[in-house]
Parts: C-alpha cells; sequence; structure tokens
C-alpha cells in the first residue's frame, strides 16, 4: 500500500468512498431473487392460512426448507441494501443518516436469524 | 443547490403540472414497492416463527394474517412483489446496457404491468 501513489490509491472510488461494491452486490442479490421468489412465494401461498400440520409439513420438506432459508437470507440482505440507498437518498442529516443505517442494517439481521431459526426448527421438529 | 435563498421570484410550476411519463410513476413505484415489502417481509417471518414456537401461537398468526386486514395487506404485498420482481428484470437488463432505445423503455414497462398483474392472479389461484 505504501508504494501506491495517491491518485492509484482513491481511483474509482467516488464519492461513496468504496467505489461500485454496493451497487455490484445489489446486483448479485437481485439476480440470486429472481431465481429464489418464485421457489418460496409459490409454495408459501399455497400453505398460508392451511393450518399448523399442513405448514409443518410442508417446511419439513428439505427443498421448501431450503430454498425458504435461501430466499429470507437472500431478501434481507436485499431489503437492507435498498432502505440503505433509500436512507442515504432522503435523509440529508448526516447523524441520523447513520443511525437510520445502523438501525436498519441490525433489525434485517435480526429478522433474518429470526426467520432462519425458526425454518430450521420447523425442518427438525416434524 | 447552491443559492438556498431564491427570494420570491415565481418558480414555474414544473413538477406538480408536468405529467408523468409512464417509466417516472414506475420508478418510483418500485422504490415505494420495496420500501413497503418490509411489513410483509416481518409478517412471513412471524408466521415463520409462531410454527417453530406451539400449536396455539400459530394459530394466533394465520388468525391474524388471514384476516380481513391481513387479507388486504398481503394481497397488496404480492402485488408489490411481483411488480418489484418483473420492473427489476427490466433494471437488470438495462444493466447490462441494453433495451434503452426505439419506445423499448415504455414498451417493457407495459409489459412488467401486466406480467405483474398475472403473476399476482395466478398466485392468488393457488393460495
Amino acid at each position: 500500500m505504501a508504494y501506491r501513489t495517491p491518485r492509484a490509491r482513491v481511483s474509482g472510488l467516488g464519492s461513496a468512498k468504496s467505489g461500485t461494491s454496493h451497487w455490484w452486490e445489489q446486483r448479485i442479490t437481485s439476480v440470486a431473487l429472481v431465481v429464489l421468489t418464485p421457489l418460496f412465494v409459490i409454495p408459501f401461498a399455497y400453505n398460508l392460512g392451511e393450518g399448523y400440520d399442513r405448514a409443518l409439513a410442508a417446511y419439513s420438506h428439505p427443498f421448501n426448507a431450503i430454498t425458504a432459508i435461501a430466499f429470507i437470507v437472500t431478501a434481507f440482505l436485499h431489503l437492507y441494501q435498498g432502505l440503505q440507498v433509500v436512507i442515504e437518498d432522503y435523509v440529508h442529516h448526516k447523524r441520523t443518516e447513520i443511525f437510520l443505517i445502523i438501525g436498519v442494517r441490525l433489525f434485517c439481521a435480526l429478522a433474518a436469524l429470526v426467520g432462519v431459526y425458526s425454518v430450521i426448527v420447523i425442518a427438525l421438529r416434524a | 443547490m447552491a443559492d438556498v435563498n431564491r427570494g420570491n421570484r415565481p418558480l414555474s410550476p414544473h413538477a406538480t403540472i408536468y405529467r408523468w411519463p409512464l417509466n417516472a410513476i414506475l420508478s418510483i413505484m418500485f422504490r415505494a414497492t420495496g420500501v413497503a415489502m418490509s411489513l410483509a417481509a416481518l409478517l412471513v417471518v412471524w408466521w415463520f416463527l409462531a410454527a417453530a414456537t406451539s400449536p396455539g401461537y400459530f394459530a394466533t398468526a394465520e388468525a391474524v394474517l388471514t384476516s380481513v386486514l391481513g387479507d388486504i395487506v398481503l394481497t397488496l404485498s404480492l402485488a408489490a412483489l411481483w411488480f418489484h420482481f418483473c420492473n427489476g428484470i427490466r433494471h437488470l437488463i438495462w444493466d447490462t446496457g441494453s433495451w434503452f432505445g426505439g419506445g423499448r423503455v415504455h414498451l417493457t414497462g407495459v409489459i412488467a404491468i401486466a406480467a405483474a398483474a398475472a403473476l399476482t392472479i395466478l398466485t392468488l389461484a393457488i393460495a
């Protein structure tokens, strides 16, 4: 690092200081969700409102459980990535912006954790 | 933005009087649906948590989600999801630099709305 010129160290990083990495990570989760969304929504819609036994039977199946976990993790990551951009665009008070981004990030992580834990419990119980 | 104090000079009513092109409406709807789906995401997680907790708690969660209010929220969220899905595919195509010219922005916008409506109806049919 010490041998790089100041110009080389900042090249391509732009005003966000992280280059295009955030944008690129968002494309990755988008592409994943193009596949995962139908795989999750179809069994979920089919089994919603059909009672406890049906829900447990559906999500004790490995395919449904694994796609549900993959969807929950990817969707909450994508939700966080999107909400971060919305906050950066519309919240102009720097301290509020940073607190909101931290809060949204922790909240999305917690929600994803609860979702993944619950699907695993259902899958292993039935 | 540099000159914040613009005084009382009259301003053309640009944003309020201008008829929004379809693509401008879809653009803001893309964001709005993304933010709005936060609620549905939490409701889905709650459904799984309830199923993992006990039959009694699950019955409560399903009663809330299949109530009239729950049906309205989830149906609107489903439509929001499929719109966001279809419009997201448009954006991924644009990200490759394709499909900007020859009226295709408007055309794919119309296709996205139709596809989202069709997917919503199909999903409701299996629900």
